[in-house]
């Protein structure tokens, strides 16, 4: 069936607890998502069998749709008048997801490569290996035996430079003789992506001992980053290698009319692809339970990191460990008993699936989520920069603005786009709520539009942009992302109550607003037009995008929330007075109707 | 008072000897299988040392690879013409010649290999063997989870230290005959209690509550993700109820009094993502007046009459009975859209509480 045919599309995502699939079908031009069903996953004990999950949550499709889309266990292809699909797609991170450790010969260098290119494969890092990495050989050594990861990328040197350091890391991955985590008795797969002048060095040492790929360098040069054949080579392994050794994936993936993606991969493709075909710089965050993915696209570039111990549940201890323990009170309009808030996160912990009743107990919550999306997006900031150890030329002109090599990709005055999903982004009781988290923890500059992915219905639409991008984008429109609107925050900073911005709204249906920001306040303005033009003329040493004072005229969008003008000025601190921070909180949040009096 | 029926496995990390044999009936502290982890490995850049080429190494070396070395003993020297200006390169480790590199110019050592044996853990029969790797014990008695704890595995008799289940477990209740002992005790232990006990040798405590804080102390350190059992403080801390001060539930209370004096099997190890693991207390035996194990399979679902535990503010800790049931979502203080339940309180007021947030309690 040609790509053009497709009409009919049914799509899961197998997350570690729930299986969710989605019924995708043309409706004149335009692909719409119509049903969806979710099941529980079934790949623990005692079913141990992936396909009864996915097969259940399509059921629940069928009983939906009307749509008969089973023969027995066999998915019906092709679609034909309410019986059967066209295509069958699934991504997964039941199982851990990928879990990989990566090497490199220095830490900064093909270190960091070599993380990127895993976590853009999306793989979980277990850890960086480098000869410099502050660790005694025997401690590397140690540690390679106590990961068992489910495969490894061994990168180092450029090509033709030295080989001493990656056949050096070679060796000990030998002497440790690691184990992948599935199936003990299988050979741990190792892709080489280092100097190619060292592949028959590591042949030698690691081509009986492990399962070896060699594949082309990450870093031919230093000047030059390689990452796709390497991410490819892992993609073919967690197919071949991992999946084959999860309950029921080889079943599943006979079902599949496409490659099974890992999870946050299909996420990042569809980042990619959004940032794409609108020319913006996105940023779009999954706060989970236990881990929160970072992606982002800024100037073509992406980047994915996952923060591992960061989440609002199993992990929510760990946020206030990281944290600490002020950077969350920061954020409450009340006053609390460090015990109380200590033993309250703790029982969090302990017992992950209990909500929050009360205000109160949601406000704690918000405020650990601002420090966890924080704390992640740090993480990411430090991980998407220009490739270290570059040589730059420089004019006589440079010599006064020096900048190093390896510097952050992400400038938040750049970012068009912020998409947010994960429960406490998506449930959130309001939507208010939901856009002061994003707007508090990445603080945005200029003009910065925010959305969320109710449903997390990414991952579905990335494995689908393999086959089809125009479906994918379509139904990320209109029924994947809910618009909640943009947040204008000038940068800069002056006098409490001092005018900072003069502003002027006119939506695609013609209706206009128009107003005053001052320096410390928060306005809330609701407006939903899709599509709006906006006039801003920022205050002398005020930054809406365009310079200091300069004037600025942009699209942007209404939603769910509307307009934030946030005059809280960047940087953004809040009152070390504890009076005054809990007074301006409950400001702000009022501004907003966050919360009900 | 009931009984489970329980299956243990004890298995070794990689392949090694299976001692126990099908059938066979073991102790808590028998060992069921071995095996030998491959020791730790050392590098020595000889190269660097006799300041020579990568490739020169292998002709300085006095040892080839497989030979055993003696800490100390000299393992490369060069050659050079005077002989006065002889460099030798020694061993750090007993060990033996794992690798010697031409392109590092390294030589990397191993350890002998250690010894690591698996114990049975819980009195019972080998039911199951698991070739290479060991075997499934099962044992009948009294189980219980907590649902928190630190520290690993570990035995000792049972001792109430308390009168009741609300009662704190205060220091001067951990007397000196208490080493070795599983203390029991009520609603809360505190940090000095705790320290006491450590100093007495007691082996585990298993207490209704702690405060975060003196985790913290105790340990030195937050812990952020709840994967615990590795943890060596010098006892093994069981949590029933949760952190802060809740009285024990009175059912895991009366099931422990009835246990006094007995041996038990106890383990801290927690881990709540993926393949959930709480801390156990696993008393091997019939209790007074049962003859029989039955397996209690649980109903899986609740009903009104149910007792329950609210196990979130505004209410954590409360004890009452389930009410009614509201099939419809409701909209709860927070305004959460949630299925709810409807508890009755011993004053007999009613309150409203999400499903999520309350535990069915065993009668």
């Amino acid at each position: 069936m040609s790509k053009k045919d497709l009409e009919v599309i049914i799509a899961t995502d197998c997350g570690s607890t729930t299986t969710k699939a989605v019924l995708i079908e043309k409706k004149g031009d335009t692909y719409r998502q119509t049903f969806r069903g979710e099941a529980p996953t079934t790949v623990e004990a005692p079913f141990e069998d992936v396909t009864k999950g996915v097969l259940n949550s399509i059921t629940e499709v069928e009983e939906l749709s009307g749509r008969k889309i089973l023969d027995g266990e066999k998915i019906i292809t092709p679609n034909n008048g309410n019986t059967g699909v066209d295509i069958y797609v699934s991504t997964s991170s039941a199982g851990g997801g990928l879990q990989m450790m990566v090497a490199g010969a220095v830490k900064a260098m093909t270190g960091e490569s070599a993380q990127r290119c895993a976590l853009g494969a999306g793989a979980i890092v277990m850890d960086v290996l480098a000869s410099n990495d502050g660790r005694a050989d025997h401690e590397k050594i140690e540690r390679i035996r106590q990961l068992r990861p489910d495969m490894m990328l061994l990168s180092g040197g450029t090509d033709g430079g030295s080989v001493t350091h990656v056949v050096e890391l070679a060796q000990f991955l030998k002497a440790a003789d690691p184990k992948p985590r599935l199936g003990a008795s299988y050979k741990l797969p190792v892709i080489y992506a280092g100097n190619s002048m060292a592949q028959d060095k590591i042949k030698d040492i690691l081509g009986d001992r492990t399962a070896l790929i060699i594949t082309e360098n990450l870093r031919p040069s230093l000047e030059r980053e390689n990452l796709m054949p390497a991410r490819h080579k892992i993609h073919d392994i967690f197919l071949e290698h991992v999946m084959q050794q999860a309950p029921g994936y080889p079943r599943l993936m006979k079902m599949v009319g496409a490659p099974i993606m890992p999870t946050p991969a299909a996420v990042g493709t569809m980042t990619e692809k959004f940032a794409k075909a609108n020319g913006f710089n996105v940023l779009a965050v999954d706060i989970g339970g236990a881990t929160t993915d970072v992606f982002s696209v800024f100037s073509e570039v992406f980047n994915r990191t996952v923060s591992a111990n960061l989440g609002m549940s199993y992990s929510i201890s760990n946020v206030m460990a990281e944290a600490g323990l002020a950077n969350i009170l920061r954020w409450l309009p009340f006053d609390i008993e460090e015990q109380d808030l200590r033993n309250r996160l703790k029982n969090k912990m302990i017992r992950p699936t209990t909500i929050p009743q009360t205000v109160e107990d949601l406000q704690i919550e918000h405020a650990v989520s601002r420090e966890a999306l924080r704390l992640a997006f740090d993480q990411h900031k430090a991980l998407a920069v220009g490739l270290k150890g570059v040589q730059q030329e420089r004019s006589i002109s440079d010599a006064f603005d020096q900048t190093s090599s390896g510097q952050s990709l992400i400038n938040v005055m750049k970012l068009d786009y912020v998409i947010g999903s994960g429960g406490i982004l998506a449930h959130s009781p309001r939507r208010t709520q939901s856009m002061m988290m994003m707007i508090d923890a990445y603080q945005p500059e200029g003009i910065t539009r925010m959305a969320v992915d109710s449903i997390f219905m990414m991952p579905h639409l990335g494995v689908l942009a393999q086959i089809s991008e125009k479906a994918a984008l379509d139904v990320f429109y209109h029924d994947c992302l809910v618009r909640m609107g943009t947040c204008l925050a000038p940068k800069g900073l002056a006098k409490e109550g001092q005018v900072i911005l003069d502003w002027e709204v006119t939506g695609s249906d013609g209706k206009k607003e128009n107003g005053q920001l001052r320096f410390g306040d928060i306005v809330h303005v609701p407006f939903d037009a899709p599509k709006a033009k906006l006039v801003a003329k920022p205050a002398k040493g005020f930054d809406m995008g365009s310079g200091p004072g300069n004037r600025v005229e942009a699209d942007i969008e209404g939603g769910v929330v509307g307009l934030v003008l946030d005059g809280r000025g960047r940087p953004f601190n809040l009152s070390k007075e504890p009076g005054k921070r809990r007074d301006n909180l409950n400001k702000w949040y009022k501004a907003m109707g966050m919360y009900p009096v | 008072m009931p009984c489970t029926l329980l299956k243990k496995k004890r298995l070794l990390p990689i392949p090694g000897q299976v001692l126990a044999q099908l059938g066979q009936k073991v102790e808590a502290l028998d060992v069921v299988a071995k095996t030998e982890l491959p020791g730790k490995v050392f590098s020595v850049n000889v190269a660097n040392r006799l300041a020579a080429g990568p490739e020169e190494v292998k002709g300085f070396m006095l040892k080839g690879e497989g030979d055993t070395v003696k800490k100390g003993e000299i393992i490369a020297e060069n050659k050079p013409f005077f002989k006065w200006f002889k460099t030798s390169v020694d061993s750090p480790v007993d060990g033996t010649i794992e690798a010697i590199s031409d392109v590092t110019g390294q030589v990397l050592l191993r350890e002998p290999p250690k010894v690591l044996p698996i114990k049975a853990y819980v009195k019972g029969s080998v039911v199951e063997v698991t070739p290479n790797f060991g075997v499934t014990l099962e044992a009948e008695g009294t189980f219980i989870q907590g649902i928190f704890g630190i520290g690993g595995e570990t035995n000792g008799e049972i001792v109430i230290a308390v009168a009741s289940p609300d009662e704190d477990l205060e220091p001067e209740s951990i007397k000196e005959n208490y080493k070795g002992k599983i203390v029991v005790g009520g609603k809360h232990a505190s940090l000095s209690t705790i320290k006491r006990a450590i100093e007495l040798g007691v082996h585990a405590i298993v207490v209704g509550g702690i405060h975060d804080r003196d985790l913290r102390q105790l340990l030195g350190y937050d812990i952020g993700v709840a994967v615990t059992g590795t943890e060596q403080i010098g006892l093994t801390v069981i949590v029933t109820e949760g952190f802060g001060s809740i009285p024990m539930a009175e059912y895991t209370f009366k099931l422990l009094s009835s246990r006094n004096g007995e041996k038990a099997s106890v383990s801290g190890a927690t881990q709540i993502r993926a393949g959930v693991m709480r801390p156990e207390i696993i008393i091997p035996g019939f209790p007074k007046n049962v003859t029989e194990c039955k397996k209690d399979q649980g109903r899986g679902w609740i009903e009104p009459g149910d007792p329950i535990r609210i196990i979130r503010e505004p209410h954590f800790g409360v004890i009452g009975t389930v009410k009614s049931l509201p099939s419809e979502l409701t909209v709860i203080g927070s305004e959460s859209h949630a299925r709810v339940l409807e508890v009755l309180l011993d004053g007999g007021e009613v309150i409203v509480v999400p499903r999520a947030n309350i535990e069915v309690l065993e009668k």
